[in-house]
Formats: structure tokens, C-alpha cells, sequence
């Protein structure tokens, strides 16, 4: 009966479930709580909200929807279903803005209203969680009042450089192909790690041999293991500034995951292209700097190079010499950029942007040629393509 | 069978209706919040309260979910078998029962608390689904069912260093245990030490809000330094006139029960000089 309300919470992306739904109303009906609004919010909130990070979310989006509730007798509240059907719509919109929708003449008012739920959304979610993945886009017609689904994403896009079209996402590969989460990421980078245990079985299994042995109940059995290998050893070359500033949740994302997951990371900063210089910290740019020579010389090449950035600048920056935006650089970034593709052959770059939009910038397609299509999105799906990559 | 609380242990009232929701739902309540605000303890209170029996469960970042349910110790029946021990014939000599299967066998039904679930691996939690939801486990060895007698009280706490998986959420309730409001807290301390003088209590709390307050600190203290400052305060005979004193001087006594660390100690420092 409170269905609504659950629609609510799901399409202002609070990950509830129908399981968590059920079990709300299941204990509704066992009569756990006391019938009166402030269990009710109790209840709701240890059921249906699992992450302290939708709390405040939560209480806003209750606060909207059972406006002017807490003055109906309490017993009232939960004996009108059928009420609360149809009145669900009149208690998130006034008549006014309802008739507003169905004009579709004073829609902006109304969207406004919306959009700043959703920016409030997004800038929360910053901070890790899927909303950033999918470019923070929902179609918006969730709230039943609006048949014709307004879609948030093109206001979006209005901030945007033409060249993005984000408008044009589609949401079929939701699964695992943009929601992103550090965990999730994680996991797909555990996958590298793997490698480190491949190979052929030589090493004594003490463990598993003792364990066999016995279950066998004292008949040997030999357990052989891969041997150990080094730690994969990764290098990781992040863009930032200019065009990136738009995934630096995406990438700090990524970041934390390869740091949890790989002991022997090492990472660099450059802006747009490799030139002869790389940061070592992100907010001194132009500070301190490390040669690239040295960095192409510090380290072995069994170290794996991960580059990401979005590949997005002009074609002189990759080509010419003194093309760089921000300094005279004396030689082309493809030069050093091959240079560190003789040291390091295993190497992939991870691009935020989806791969849709990669025809449309000419830098994205010369990236790629250089990596020899070893150039992944950052998504899930992407990471884990890149991780086979590298480990082939 | 009601949960208010206890003598010691101050139970807000949404904790209350979280905790009555997850043993009415027979279902694991998963419980955040800072550190120090009495996660762990919300078990032991509750087994305490309700006078039942705890089972502990403490995860440690090597605990694999199959401990939780039953070890079969291999080594001890190879040893039998060499010395021909009668009891190597029969395999359920050497498997030894997890807390799970403890709690799933009691006669009663207990609170099982699974303590700081986020130190294990990431998979941990998702190799738990079944038995949570189901409340049973096969053991292979014995090839039989292990069932629940009586759905245990689970309680598990988490200090949020890894994210949970979904699977695993959506069988929990969830309760944010959040910093005390000062009326809280002022109960909580009574219950801690009913006969202290109410001026130092005054005081503290308002240097131990002070503290609090401070941006940038890496760790805020909360209820269980505080309570730990207090009783070092007795310890240390400081009363109310002792701790303003010190105040003005700019220090704060005993400051090391309420920081817990030396960036947080030199950010006060730097703060009481100015």
C-alpha cells in the first residue's frame, strides 16, 4: 500500500528492493510497531534503507511524501489504502502542478522543482556510488504524473561541450556496464591479481597435503600449487585537469580500488598527454614535477602501465611538437608516448568516456591506435576486458 | 519479548524498535555507527536484557565464513589413525562446531553477534546468504542438514571499512547508531556513575563537546572515551573547579582517554595556543 512511496525511494536512486518491501510489510501486518507515525518512519527506515549514506535522502523524500500525515488519528493511517493510491500523487504535487504537468505548459517550474532534487542527488553521490557511473541521468518518469518521461539528462547536457552526448545513454547494459562502485571495481581488479598465482603446479601444497592425507585417513596425497609469483606490479598514469575535471569521481573511484588492491602500485599525474614531465601530486601541478625519462627508467618492465584519461584534446597535442596547451614541449606526446609503449609493452588506458562518443574526437581514435586497441571504457565491463588484456 | 534496554545501557528509542523489528522479523540486524557508540555492546545488552545466551562471533580479516559454521580437523584424526584410536572411524569425532552451528543448535533461542563483519574478505558476507536467510547449513562430511531449532537473534556490526554487498543488505534490517544528543548522554553517564557530581558532569560534557567539535579531527571521540575520560577524572580526584581550572590554563586533563592521536593531539594543542 505504500507502494508509491517505494517507487519514490527506487527512482531517486535509493537502492531499495522489493524484498525490503515485502519484509516492511510484513512486519506491518505482524504488527511489530505501534501504529503511529513515528514507528512507521522507524520502521520504514531500518527496512528499506541499508547505507547511512541514504539516510538523509530518506528522511527529505518521507518528509515530502507523508506531508501532513503526522495530523490524521493515528489508527486512521493505516486502515486507507485505497487512499493512499490515489492521493499519492496530490501529496508530491500540488493540484496546480499536476495540472501544470498535463498541460505540459508549466512544465519549467515543475522540472525545476525536480532538477534540484536530483542535482542535490548527484552532488551527494559524488562521493562513490553509481549515480555517477550512469552520468547521474534518470528518466523521469517515475512519478507517474508524466507521460511524456521527462528526461533530466538534457539538462545536463546543457553544461556540457557539444561533443558529449550524454542525452544518448541507454540504459540496456545496466548491469555491468555503468553502474560502477568501488567494490565492484575491486573485484574486477582482483582479477589481475590472479596472474600471480597462474602457471604450472611445482610447489609442495603443505597445507592441502596434510588435509588431503588425512581425510584419506593417513593414505598420502600429494597437493601441488602454482608457484608463487612476484606481485603483478602496476603503474598507474592519470589525467586530470581540463576535460577530466567531469570523472574525477569516476577516477578516485578507481584509484582507491587499485590502491586496495595492488601492493606494488605506483602512479603518475600528467594533463591531457604524456610529455616530458609527470606529477607525482595531483594538487601541484605546477610544483613539482618528475622527469619522464626518470619514471621510464625507475621502474622494470614487467611493471603493467594503466593510463587514464579521456583522450579528449587537439590532435596537435598528440602530433606536433610545442602543441601541448600549457607548455613548449619540445618533442610530440606521441614520441613519449611511444617511448614508454617500448619500455612498457603491457599497457591499456581506461577512458571515462563511454565508447559511443570515442568516434567523435579524432585525439580518441589516435589514442587508440596507439594502444593498439587496447584502449577500454571505465566501467566495470571495461576494467574487466582491460585486466584479460593485460594479463594475455 | 520486549527490548527497553538495561540498567547500563541507554537504548534510544529507534534502536529499541530496531532491535524488536529484527527479533519479531527473525531477521539480522546489521548495526553502524561510530566507533565507541556501543555497537558490540548493543549484543551483550540485549542477551543481557532479554536473558538469553551470547554467542560471539569475532570476524578478523583471515575469518573465512566456513568457520562460522564448522571446521573438520583433519590433522587430529590423521594423528588417531597412526596411534589406531577407536574414534578414527567415526568422522564426526573431528568436526568442530562454529559459533553458527552453536547458536543454531542451542535449545533456546540466543543472540548471535557477528562482531565488525567489514574486516573480512569482501566475499565474506555473500558466502553467508543461505544460512542467513534460511537459518541451516549441509555439512558434507556428516551429509546432513544442520537446521536452526530456534531462529537465533543475530546482531552484526560493521565499522563500515569495506561496502556490504546488496544480496546481503536486503536480508537485514539496518540501524544507524548515531552520536547521543547531550540529554542522552547525561543518561547514559548517570547510568554509568549514578553518583557523580553533577557540576563535573557539566563540565565535562561541555569540554568533551569542545572537543567534539573540532574540524578535522581524525577521530571524534564519542561515548566510550568520554565515559573513559569521567572515570579517569575520578581516578584522578579532578572535580568540576579542577577540570575549569585547567580549561583556563588551556589544557585539558588527561586528554590522552579522549584523543587518541597525535595529529589530533598537536590540531588541540595548536587550537589551545591560539
Amino acid at each position: 500500500m505504500f507502494l508509491d512511496f517505494f517507487l519514490l525511494l527506487k527512482h531517486q536512486g535509493i537502492p531499495v528492493s522489493l524484498v525490503e518491501y515485502l519484509s516492511l510489510l510484513e512486519a506491518l501486518d505482524k504488527g511489530v510497531i505501534q501504529k503511529n507515525i513515528d514507528e512507521f518512519y522507524y520502521l520504514c527506515r531500518i527496512s528499506l534503507i541499508k547505507n547511512e549514506k541514504h539516510l538523509d535522502d530518506f528522511d527529505r523524500l518521507f518528509g515530502l511524501y507523508f506531508k501532513g500525515i503526522e495530523t490524521i488519528t493515528d489508527e486512521t493511517i493505516f486502515e486507507i489504502p485505497e487512499d493512499w493510491l490515489s492521493k499519492n500523487g496530490e501529496r508530491l504535487f500540488s493540484e496546480e502542478e499536476i495540472n501544470n504537468i498535463k498541460a505540459m505548459g508549466g512544465l519549467q517550474d515543475t522540472l525545476d522543482r525536480i532538477q534540484e532534487l536530483f542535482k542535490e542527488q548527484n552532488e551527494r553521490h559524488q562521493g562513490g556510488n553509481k549515480w555517477i557511473g550512469t552520468g547521474g541521468t534518470s528518466p523521469f518518469g517515475a512519478y507517474g504524473y508524466n507521460p511524456e518521461g521527462i528526461r533530466i539528462g538534457q539538462h545536463e547536457s546543457r553544461h556540457r561541450r557539444a561533443i558529449k552526448v550524454w542525452d544518448k545513454r541507454d540504459f540496456e547494459n545496466l548491469k555491468d556496464d555503468v553502474e560502477l562502485e568501488t567494490r565492484n571495481m575491486k573485484l574486477a581488479l582482483k582479477r589481475l591479481r590472479k596472474i600471480t598465482r597462474e602457471g604450472t603446479e611445482e610447489e609442495l601444497d603443505l597445507h592441502q597435503t596434510i588435509k588431503k592425507t588425512s581425510e584419506n585417513a593417513g593414505m598420502l596425497e600429494l597437493k601441488m600449487l602454482p608457484k608463487k609469483k612476484n606481485n603483478v606490479k602496476i603503474l598507474l598514469l592519470l589525467d586530470i585537469g581540463g576535460s577530466m575535471d567531469d570523472h574525477i569521481a569516476l577516477c578516485s573511484q578507481l584509484f582507491s580500488a587499485a590502491k586496495y588492491e595492488f601492493k606494488n602500485l605506483e602512479f603518475y599525474y600528467f594533463h591531457n598527454c604524456i610529455y616530458e614531465m609527470l606529477w607525482k601530486d595531483s594538487t601541484r601541478r605546477w610544483g613539482e614535477y618528475i622527469s619522464t625519462y626518470d619514471v621510464l627508467n625507475k621502474y622494470n618492465s614487467d611493471y603493467k602501465v594503466i593510463f587514464v584519461g579521456d583522450a579528449s584534446m587537439s590532435p596537435y597535442e598528440v602530433m606536433m611538437k610545442h602543441g601541448s596547451v600549457e607548455h613548449y614541449n619540445e618533442e610530440a606526446g606521441i614520441v613519449w608516448l611511444n617511448r614508454l609503449k617500448n619500455k612498457f609493452s603491457d599497457l591499456v588506458w581506461l577512458n571515462p568516456l563511454a565508447k559511443e562518443e570515442w568516434q567523435w574526437t579524432r585525439s580518441v581514435q589516435m589514442i587508440e591506435e596507439f594502444t593498439e586497441n587496447r584502449m577500454f571504457p571505465l566501467t566495470i565491463r571495461g576494467i574487466g576486458e582491460a585486466v584479460e588484456a593485460l594479463k594475455s | 519479548m520486549k527490548f527497553t534496554g538495561t540498567d547500563n545501557y541507554i537504548a534510544a528509542h529507534d534502536l529499541q524498535l530496531a532491535v524488536n523489528a529484527s527479533i519479531a522479523m527473525e531477521k539480522p540486524l546489521l548495526i553502524k555507527g561510530e566507533p565507541g557508540t556501543g555497537k558490540t555492546l548493543l549484543a551483550h545488552e540485549i542477551a543481557k536484557g532479554l536473558n538469553k545466551k551470547l554467542f560471539t562471533w569475532h570476524i578478523k580479516s583471515t575469518t573465512k565464513a566456513q568457520q562460522g559454521l564448522y571446521d573438520y580437523d583433519a590433522v587430529s584424526r590423521l594423528r588417531d589413525s597412526q596411534l589406531g584410536d577407536e574414534k578414527v572411524h567415526d568422522i564426526s569425532n573431528y568436526i568442530i562446531k562454529g559459533k553458527l552451528w552453536e547458536a543454531f543448535d542451542a535449545d533456546e533461542r540466543v543472540v548471535l553477534l557477528i562482531d565488525e563483519i567489514d574486516k573480512a574478505d569482501i566475499e565474506f558476507p555473500n558466502d553467508l546468504l543461505l544460512e542467513l536467510d534460511k537459518m541451516e547449513f549441509f555439512c558434507y562430511e556428516l551429509n546432513k542438514t544442520i537446521k536452526a531449532k530456534h531462529r537465533p537473534i543475530i546482531i552484526i556490526s560493521s565499522n563500515n571499512e569495506k561496502e556490504l554487498p546488496d544480496a546481503f543488505l536486503r536480508r537485514c534490517f539496518f540501524h544507524y547508531i548515531s552520536f547521543p544528543d547531550r540529554a542522552t548522554l547525561t543518561k547514559i553517564i548517570d547510568v554509568h556513575y549514578p553518583d557523580l557530581e553533577q557540576r563535573l558532569v557539566q563540565e565535562a560534557m561541555e569540554q568533551f563537546y569542545a572537543i567534539r567539535n573540532i574540524r578535522g579531527l581524525k577521530k571524534k571521540p564519542s561515548t566510550s572515551e568520554l565515559l573513559d575520560w569521567i572515570k579517569l577524572l575520578m581516578v584522578g580526584k579532578i572535580n568540576a573547579e579542577g577540570l575549569k581550572e585547567a580549561q583556563e590554563q588551556g589544557r585539558v586533563p588527561l586528554v590522552g582517554a579522549i584523543i587518541k592521536n597525535e595529529q589530533d593531539l598537536a590540531l588541540l594543542k595548536h587550537l589551545q595556543k591560539n
